[in-house]
């Protein structure tokens, strides 16, 4: 098929498909690829630079995507730790479950994951998108500074601790929240925002169910009378 | 009503050794303030240290190098283990991670064009890459902290290296800190952070914990270069022995050991003063870890925290490093506790700005305020002015290309044609506690305490 290429990790070594995927594919002609047998390979299309929609089947082991700028990639199963971390634009999509630190430090793109992730999702977030159709685990979004996360489930402990700004909606409960974060009035433009993010992840609910938390921003000077022990 | 002491007041006005008038001035402080001193620079305790060793030059049982005419390499290969493309540089002395905003650009520049003019290294910090920098350096280490502040991988592209950061002398175990004084809006901009937020840093890394994680994470590295940059792992000293073989075990090319005596912008004194251990153990204990994974000449160790002189330097490579790494040092170069700056060629004095400080030449340690008098650890478009790049690039050439002779010229005395060639055997200590952290006879004996 034209415009399709399909690597079999089972056959093929990693390094080498990294390495056409960072290099041969731009000029090639290829739209779409294909990872086979994926066996839970650490760092699967990490480092990608390319508009391109990659396909891969099978379970992820750490870091799939990893670094992602413009490329296109869905897994058909379930990713391992630190998915999509510090992606700088395009998208990611786990039809299955992600593990920790799901979208770490991710600068922009879209991460969308079918299931649920697990603990510390969008730590230190840095102005990406995180959907997720499940729950996250607790201690998520530790840290984040900018971006969006939506979860559709239900959220863990200390979600949101020491936030700066980026913003988390949940549509079901919140276990705790960390320390500095807050629930808020949802205004006009989080409905809006819930609404765009459901729309680009492929999640039918009603943006009126969904929770704002932000950052109190009690920890953004220093303090002489604050409690230091958090 | 104050009390000069002439010396002849008995015990009416003796100091108590162990409430002296630091220790007064510590609790007074806290009991006014209810927080910490926050404050820039390294440990100021004594500690044994490279001062404590000397070199057994060349006699008649050894045969010198002509000081002036016989050649001494100095030449330094970094990154050897895994990369396609290790790092060459001309000396083994590079410039350590600093971040721009704990630095202005102007001195991030500066560091670069006398790198370059050198042929060694400068590293970033945690702040992200800037444009100044980069194209100042030859040769560029881009370091991957916990923070993850304007990591991306477009940067990670232009690199030479990449040194993952999991801890740094100063304040092993604790996160990067940097006050709001110094978060102007460019910073922010690089750090994804609302400008005069007073800015604390993660001490983890967000998507991998401990070192069997780390296996995986420097290997993502490696496929996002495609297995051509050196990966450096660098750590706070501490339990050397373990980081150092764990390190190696998760595939560094390069080990990084800062030892207490290193520098930072902004961290807790308590923390500075009374974590970590000194340079001398440190660097004694990394290279007895390398050689018990038999992975001398294969990987590299830099040390850092506290490296000053060429001695310093010789003495560092003597006990085993292939390179040091200098903080502290090079801003000083740049003017960093000196009571003027350079102005239009002139030296202009900068003793009223210290004194506004609460301080003078000599004793300035308030890098976190940003209100450097020589404009070298700030972020104030006025006070960066202070520091002209091309006189920076100077002056710390000079202070390198200096470091670089006296290094030459002690290996030449130890009848080394090559830098590296210096060894253990060329040392001795002048005190039992070197001798016994460096595993070095005591000066005079055969004697090694604990052997």
């Amino acid at each position: 098929m034209e415009g399709v290429k399909q690597f079999d990790l089972a056959v093929t070594p990693l390094r080498e498909v990294n390495r056409y995927l960072h290099h041969d594919v731009a000029a090639s002609g290829v739209e779409r690829v294909k990872i086979l047998n994926a066996d839970g390979a650490h760092s699967i299309a990490v480092g990608l630079n390319v508009p391109l929609d990659i396909e891969v089947d099978g379970h992820c082991g750490y870091y799939l995507g990893g670094m992602n700028q413009l490329a296109r990639i869905t897994v058909q199963g379930n990713a391992g730790p630190g998915v999509g971390e510090n992606m700088m634009s395009g998208s990611i999509r786990v039809k299955g479950f992600a593990s920790t630190a799901a979208g770490a430090s991710a600068h922009g793109g879209l991460l969308a994951i079918q299931g649920d992730a697990a603990l510390r999702c969008g730590i230190s977030l840095k102005g990406g998108d995180i959907v997720v159709g499940g729950s996250v685990g607790s201690f998520s979004a530790f840290m984040a500074q900018a971006g969006r996360i939506v979860v559709c489930g239900d959220a863990g402990d200390g979600l949101g601790d020491s936030l700066y700004e980026a913003v988390i909606y949940v549509r079901g409960s919140v276990r705790s929240l960390g320390t500095d974060a807050r629930f808020e009035p949802m205004q006009a433009s989080d409905y809006e925002a819930v609404r765009e993010l459901l729309d680009a992840a492929g999640f039918e609910h009603d943006p009126r169910d969904f929770k704002r938390v932000a950052s109190a921003k009690s920890l953004y000077h220093w303090n002489v009378d604050a409690n230091q022990e958090y | 009503m104050t009390h000069e002491r002439t010396g002849s007041e008995g015990l009416s006005l003796e100091e108590s050794a162990g409430y002296d008038r630091r220790t007064l001035d510590y609790i007074q402080r806290a009991a006014a303030t209810g927080l910490y001193e926050i404050r820039g620079l390294g440990a100021k305790r004594k500690v044994a240290s490279f001062d404590d060793l000397v070199f057994l030059g060349a006699s008649l049982s050894r045969y010198p190098l002509e000081g002036y005419r016989e050649k001494c390499s100095t030449k330094t290969v970094l990154g050897t283990r895994h990369a396609r493309k290790p790092v060459e540089l001309a000396t083994p002395i590079t410039i350590a991670g600093m971040s721009f905003g704990a630095l202005s650009a102007r001195v991030k520049e500066s560091l670069g064009r006398a790198a370059t003019a050198l042929g060694t290294s400068t590293t970033t910090g945690d702040g992200g890459m800037t444009v100044e920098e980069r194209s100042s350096s030859k040769t560029l280490v881009y370091q991957c902290l916990p923070s993850r502040y304007g990591f991306n991988p477009d940067d990670v592209r232009k690199a030479d290296a990449i040194e993952i950061v999991i801890g740094q002398g100063a304040k092993p175990g604790g996160g990067g800190m940097l006050l709001g004084q110094k978060v102007n809006p460019r910073v922010a901009r690089m750090r994804t952070l609302p400008p005069g937020v007073d800015q604390r840093s993660a001490s983890r890394h967000p998507d991998w914990t401990g070192p069997d994680d780390l296996v995986i994470k420097i290997n993502e590295l490696r496929e996002i270069t495609d297995w051509e940059k050196p990966i450096y792992v660098k750590v706070g000293a501490t339990r050397v022995n373990h980081d150092v073989k764990l390190a190696i075990h998760a595939g560094a090319d390069v080990i990084v050991v800062d030892g207490m005596q290193g520098g930072t912008a902004a961290t807790q004194t308590v923390f500075i003063e009374h974590v970590g251990i000194p340079t001398l153990a440190a660097l004694r204990q990394a290279v007895q870890a390398i050689d018990d994974l038999e992975m001398r000449g294969k990987v590299q160790l830099i040390i850092s925290g506290g490296i000053r002189s060429g001695a310093d330097v010789a003495k560092a490579l003597a006990m085993g490093a292939d390179a040091v790494a200098i903080g502290q040092g090079v801003l000083m170069a740049l003017g960093c506790n000196s009571g003027s700056y350079v102005a239009d060629g002139r030296h202009v004095s900068a003793i009223e700005d210290y004194r506004r400080l609460g301080t003078a030449p000599g004793f300035c340690h308030h890098c976190h305020t940003g209100k450097c008098p020589v404009g070298v650890t700030t972020q104030d478009p006025q006070l960066e002015q202070r520091l002209d790049p091309a006189v920076g690039a100077k002056r710390l050439t000079n202070y390198l290309k200096t470091l670089n002779m006296e290094l030459t010229t002690i290996a030449r005395a130890c009848g080394k044609q090559d830098v590296h060639h210096l060894e253990r055997e060329d040392l001795v200590a002048l005190t039992v506690e070197a001798a016994a952290m460096a595993n070095i006879p005591l000066a005079g004996t055969n004697w090694v305490p604990g052997s």
